[in-house]
């Protein structure tokens, strides 16, 4: 494949970016916002003809003879060369996840950009503050995560890992007026900075040892039973399996330096993907216009984690062969996190709240599915987590716009200021209802096809994994279905004396809902498994469906549907009671388990406290001091010596006479007492 | 006797041409020129030195034969290509001095004796040039004399101000102190050796041990030549001189006079006494760098005056380029090469804008220049960059001469060299202080500036253009420390 189209895709976003933040000032909002949206659409283009050609052209370089896909990469430059091995290259790694990746970007991306026009309005149709900055911002994020998801290698991974977490802050900041919103942004910025330090000493362990940054030589591993297609030579696949191997013993603290690595590596990944410990950012990100939030907290950059993971999945198979532990940590993690956000997401106010713990949970899910391809199932848990992935990316996309459009028409994130606005706003609550079955997991809605695989992946490996994710799936139905019935049941919406009542928004808002709702609906019946796997090979997973695990999830969903109905469709003192029973446990949820009070002890207490406040001190009295001190001394000093400079020539001529004679008889007297 | 050994002497012959021209055309041109006070002068003489100097300047740059090695007069002169890049790197500054001098001398006092300015500036010139290329005493001293008794004069230059002559008595009466104190140094070691050419006195010292009376007359000729260098406890002159000269004689002063000598100094030590006598004068350079780095600075603190101020960190700056002195290598020769070409093109900028004000206003206090960005933004923007590069602030010139300078120094990995640097780095702490003070009056203090706002003259101007792009450009452009440190390699 040329090149050309490639190398656009990237230019593209990151040429908007200049241009209008350095000439959007110059621009009417309305321009900026047209430019911004076609040069997006033009993305979307081009995104959506690489992958057609990746996918569909047959071209010997994307697939071989036996029907495998490969790895391809259209350019490659040498950025910086420090050594002949130590080289940061530059480049477009095209493999499936990649192209996928293209298609889930560029969309969302489009929808958010067409979405932001209407949004980034009030109800007269003026534009915000800004809105130019906005679209300059959009646009270097769309950079940044197609960046990041072509990187050749794991050092530019890195860089644009590191520029859409930048991306992010900006956004998140972006009414910096506000000081929650300033809060939130560098609260993200230095949770995701805070695990990426795991991330980078992760990649200077793993190509230290590896000798490598590149991806394709990284991946290509061969893993007993599997075959290697993305090899580019045997010897480097051989290479990085022997290292491995050699390295498997337990280096230091009871793993392999590998297993350190990899685990570092996903640190990284959790920060990113708001895995517990470190998701404290991401509800609090919520302070973000909401297509921002869209875009980047609930369809692409937060599931860099699980990208990230997935990129680098042959070596945690590999890893795991040798009895490493990473990957039970992503599993492990995973299935805390799912279920910690399903129950917190049960008792939030705030609509967006809600949505974003959704998105923790379900980002889990992917984490979890890719934690338990084992053996058999290698190629159903990593296919499963990809198109829970890509669904996701889709349905979540659908609902947070639909949370923008009842926002942008009611004024305010509280569900309490909602109830039944089915009336008011018929299309925004069709297609946040469709966004609801979706998640849910409701035949024959997307969000079915790809946790029922999830599902299945975790029965194949263990009874009490299913079971545990099979209870966060009916979790998700009841706290999904209590958010759609409070906002658009419950009872009659009250219209404030002097407030019309709230309707649907201009078309530039329902397009993109109706566009992602239709997507929502039908994108599950892909055979994801054609496209995408781990190792290129087709995977024909209709042929495993298993009927019995389908009709249970099913039921589990619609018995939560159910339950979430009977407590939500009217209003009634049951959601009171069901408060009261279990006091403890609300609170807790509904505080998040005190997760954000912990860190805030531990970072004002302890290391405020007991670390940082002593190195104050040092700082100010002793390195201070010693500097004042020889301030004083020099002032002094000058002050001292004034009266040599008398203006008296007599004087100049003496000091003269005595500096030669000492200069010469000092050295004459030094010379003759100790030589 | 043959007098083709003359044309071994070509940048001489090529200024003593100039300095022809400048005094036929001054004396026999018709005086049509009427001064305020009714006296008539030439009118042109400014601009036929600037411009005849400028093209000695280009011929000397461009003409390779000028490179060529020679000798002349049994020895008594002998010319290197490091020799004569200096010359020529001392032209440039020289031009710069002229072009900035313009404006004053063709000022109403000045214009009626402009004419000998420039033809006393033209023999102290010539003397330098002798200084550096002279390798017999007799010859060295010839040099040494004609670069400092017509420097007398032109410091009187101002007669209306009685600093000005005061400065004059000063300089000459210390002047010829040192130089009897230099002679009667010259007269022990003739003693001692019975010679007065370089290469004699080495080789006579070669056979003989060291006695006191060499290390003092060591002493001696070290503190004649420190004397011009203003080396501490040799400098006192240079404040009251400096503050009561013309101000385009003091930057003359301060940055062409010294550098000729730094160059003679060094060419004075390593041919004479380096070989055999290293260690007795080397205790002695270090002694007098300390003191000197130290005492200028501690000095150039309490200063408010700008130029005597600039004295005193002239001062200071000749304790750093005798670094490179000490530390005889050709790096470290290369290192002071660059110094004294950053420091020209430094020190005259901030001399320039001094100029600039005081030939508008009068005046050179530091706290006149309170609040000068906001009347005059240019001035003060080139003065700061000034102050940065004599400071040693990247990127500017001055960060990468003592950077050169440092490392020269410290490629001869004694322990003492250490010591030596690590108090020059404190040093350059202190003298930061004074610097930035300059631009914290300029950019800082929220003072009415007693300057009001004006645009400067073209002659002015071009030479402000000149040596800020030296500053900008000096450091920044590789090629020129490299083609340094492989002309001094060679040599």
């Amino acid at each position: 494949m040329e090149a050309t189209i490639p190398v656009l895709i990237l230019a593209m976003p990151l040429l908007m970016f200049l241009f209008l933040g350095l000439f959007g000032k110059f621009l009417s909002p309305r321009v900026s916002g047209i430019i911004g949206t076609a040069g997006m659409g033009v993305v979307l283009l081009m995104c959506y003809y690489t992958a057609y050609v990746y996918f569909f052209s047959g071209s010997p370089e994307f697939i071989n003879a036996e029907g495998n896909r490969l790895q391809a990469i259209i350019c490659n430059v040498d950025w910086l060369q420090f050594t002949d091995n130590l080289i940061i290259r530059l480049g477009f790694l095209l493999d499936p996840i990649s192209a996928m990746m293209l298609v889930v970007i560029s969309t969302i991306s489009f929808m958010v950009h067409l979405y932001s026009n209407g949004y980034m309005r009030d109800h007269h149709g003026v534009y915000e503050r800004g809105f130019q900055r906005f679209y300059a911002f959009l646009a270097l994020f769309s950079f940044s995560m197609l960046g990041l998801v072509v990187a050749t290698n794991i050092f530019q991974m890195y860089i644009f890992w590191e520029l859409v977490g930048a991306s992010s802050y900006l956004l998140i900041g972006f009414y910096f007026t506000k000081p929650s919103a300033v809060a939130a942004s560098k609260k993200a910025f230095i949770v995701t900075r805070f695990a990426d330090l795991g991330f980078l000493i992760g990649i200077l362990v793993l190509s230290y040892y590896t000798g490598t940054f590149n991806f394709t030589d990284m991946t290509s591993v061969p893993v007993a039973g599997m075959n290697d297609v993305y090899a580019v030579s045997a010897e480097t696949a051989t290479g990085v399996f022997n290292i491995f191997q050699s390295k498997a013993a337990a280096g230091f603290m009871g793993c392999s330096v590998m297993t350190w690595a990899l685990v570092l590596i996903f640190m990284g990944g959790m920060g990113k993907s708001a895995m517990m410990p470190l998701h404290i950012w991401l509800p609090d990100a919520m302070e973000g216009p909401t297509p921002v939030s869209a875009l980047i907290h609930a369809a692409t950059m937060v599931v860099a984690g699980v990208y990230l993971v997935a990129r680098l999945f042959p070596l945690f198979l590999v890893n795991a062969e040798f009895g490493g532990y990473a990957l039970d940590v992503v599993t492990w993690v995973g299935a805390i996190t799912a279920a910690y956000a399903a129950m917190v997401a049960c008792t939030q106010l705030d609509i967006k709240r809600v949505l974003a713990f959704s998105t923790i949970s379900q980002i889990a899910f992917m984490m979890v599915s890719l934690g338990v391809s084992r053996e058999e199932f290698h190629n159903l848990g990593y296919m499963a987590s990809m198109f829970h992935l890509f669904t996701h990316a889709m349905f979540k996309a659908l609902l947070f716009l639909g949370a923008g459009a009842l926002i942008h028409a009611v004024g305010s994130n509280d569900y309490t200021d909602m109830h039944g606005l089915r009336k008011h706003m018929p299309i925004t609550h069709i297609t946040f209802l469709i966004g609801c079955l979706s998640i849910a997991g409701i035949i024959p809605f997307s969000g079915f096809f790809s946790k029922d695989e999830i599902l299945s992946s975790c029965f194949g490996n263990s009874i009490f994994a299913y079971v545990w994710m099979s209870a966060v799936a009916a979790l998700t139905a009841f706290y999904m279905f209590r958010l759609y019935f409070l906002i658009f049941w419950w009872k009659e919406h009250k219209v404030h004396e002097g407030h019309h009542a709230p309707k649907d928004q201009p078309w530039t808002m329902t397009l993109p809902l109706i566009i992602l709702a239709v997507v929502a609906t039908l994108c599950g019946l892909i055979p994801f498994g054609n496209y995408v796997t781990w190792d290129g090979h087709p995977y024909d997973f209709m042929a495993h469906f298993n009927w019995t695990i389908a009709g249970i999830s099913l039921a589990v969903a619609v018995i939560a549907i159910l339950v979430a109905a009977r407590m939500y469709k009217t209003e009634n003192p049951l959601p009171a009671k069901m408060r009261q029973a279990m006091p403890r446990l609300w609170d807790w949820c509904r505080n998040r388990f005190y997760f954000d009070e912990l860190y805030m002890f531990i970072t004002h207490k302890i290391i405020f406290d007991k670390i940082c406040r002593p190195i104050a001190w040092f700082d100010r009295h002793i390195i201070d001091g010693t500097m004042d001190g020889l301030a004083t001394i020099t002032n002094k000093a000058s002050y001292a010596i004034r009266g040599l400079q008398s203006g008296n020539t007599q004087n100049y001529v003496w000091v003269y006479l005595i500096g030669a004679l000492a200069l010469g008889g000092v050295t004459v007297a030094v010379i003759f007492l100790f030589c | 006797m043959d007098y083709s050994q003359f044309l071994a002497m070509k940048q001489e012959i090529g200024l003593l041409v100039v300095f022809l021209v400048v005094f036929l055309y001054d004396v026999f041109m018709p005086r049509k020129g009427v001064a305020a006070d009714g006296r008539a002068y030439v009118k042109g003489t400014s601009l036929v030195a600037v411009i005849s100097f400028a093209i000695f300047t280009a011929a000397c740059f461009l003409c390779p034969c000028i490179y060529e090695p020679a000798s002349a007069f049994g020895d008594m002169y002998v010319t290197t290509a490091v020799a004569a890049t200096i010359k020529n790197i001392l032209n440039v500054g020289v031009l710069i001095v002229l072009i900035q001098a313009m404006r004053w001398a063709d000022s109403d006092i000045q214009v009626v004796r402009r004419g000998e300015f420039y033809q006393l500036l033209l023999i102290t010139l010539f003397g330098m040039y002798l200084m550096m290329s002279g390798r017999h005493f007799l010859l060295f001293i010839i040099g040494l004399e004609s670069a400092s008794l017509p420097l007398a004069a032109m410091v009187a230059l101002d007669k209306h101000r009685h600093e000005s002559t005061e400065a004059a008595i000063k300089y000459i009466l210390t002047a010829c102190f040192s130089s009897a104190i230099f002679m009667m140094g010259l007269s022990f070691v003739y003693g001692l050796t019975g010679s007065l050419y370089f290469v004699d006195i080495a080789s006579a010292l070669s056979t003989q041990a060291s006695t006191g009376l060499l290390t003092i007359a060591i002493g001696f000729v070290m503190a004649g030549i420190g004397f011009k260098l203003s080396l501490v406890p040799f400098h006192l002159w240079t404040g009251d001189v400096y503050q009561g000269a013309p101000t385009s004689v003091t930057s003359y002063l301060s940055v062409i006079s010294k550098g000729a000598t730094a160059f003679a100094f060094v060419v004075v030590m390593v041919q004479v006494f380096g070989q055999f006598y290293t260690a007795a004068w080397e205790w002695m350079l270090y002694a007098l760098i300390i003191l000197t780095i130290t005492v200028g600075n501690l000095f150039a603190i309490r200063q408010r005056n700008m130029k005597r101020f600039l004295a005193f960190s002239s001062v200071s700056q000749a304790g750093y380029i005798m670094l490179g002195v000490i530390g005889v290598n050709e790096m470290a020769l290369a290192a002071l090469i660059f110094y004294v070409l950053v420091y020209i093109f430094s020190n005259l900028a901030a001399f320039g804008v001094i100029q600039a004000i005081e030939n508008k206003t009068g005046l050179v206090d530091m706290d006149s220049y309170r609040g000068l960005c906001r009347t005059n933004p240019r001035l003060s923007f080139c003065m700061m960059l000034a102050m940065f590069s004599l400071a040693g602030i990247p990127p500017f010139a001055g960060f990468f001469s003592k950077f050169f300078i440092f490392t020269g120094a410290l490629n001869q990995g004694s322990v003492a060299m250490y010591v030596l640097v690590l108090i020059a780095l404190i040093n350059t702490i202190i003298s930061l202080y004074y610097y930035l003070l300059v631009v914290k009056a300029m950019y800082i203090s929220p003072d009415e500036c007693k300057v009001p706002a004006f645009k400067s003259a073209t002659s002015e101007r071009i030479g402000l253009v000149i040596t800020v792009a030296g500053v900008i450009f000096l450091g920044l452009v590789s090629c020129i420390y490299d083609s340094i440190l492989a002309l001094c390699g060679v040599a």
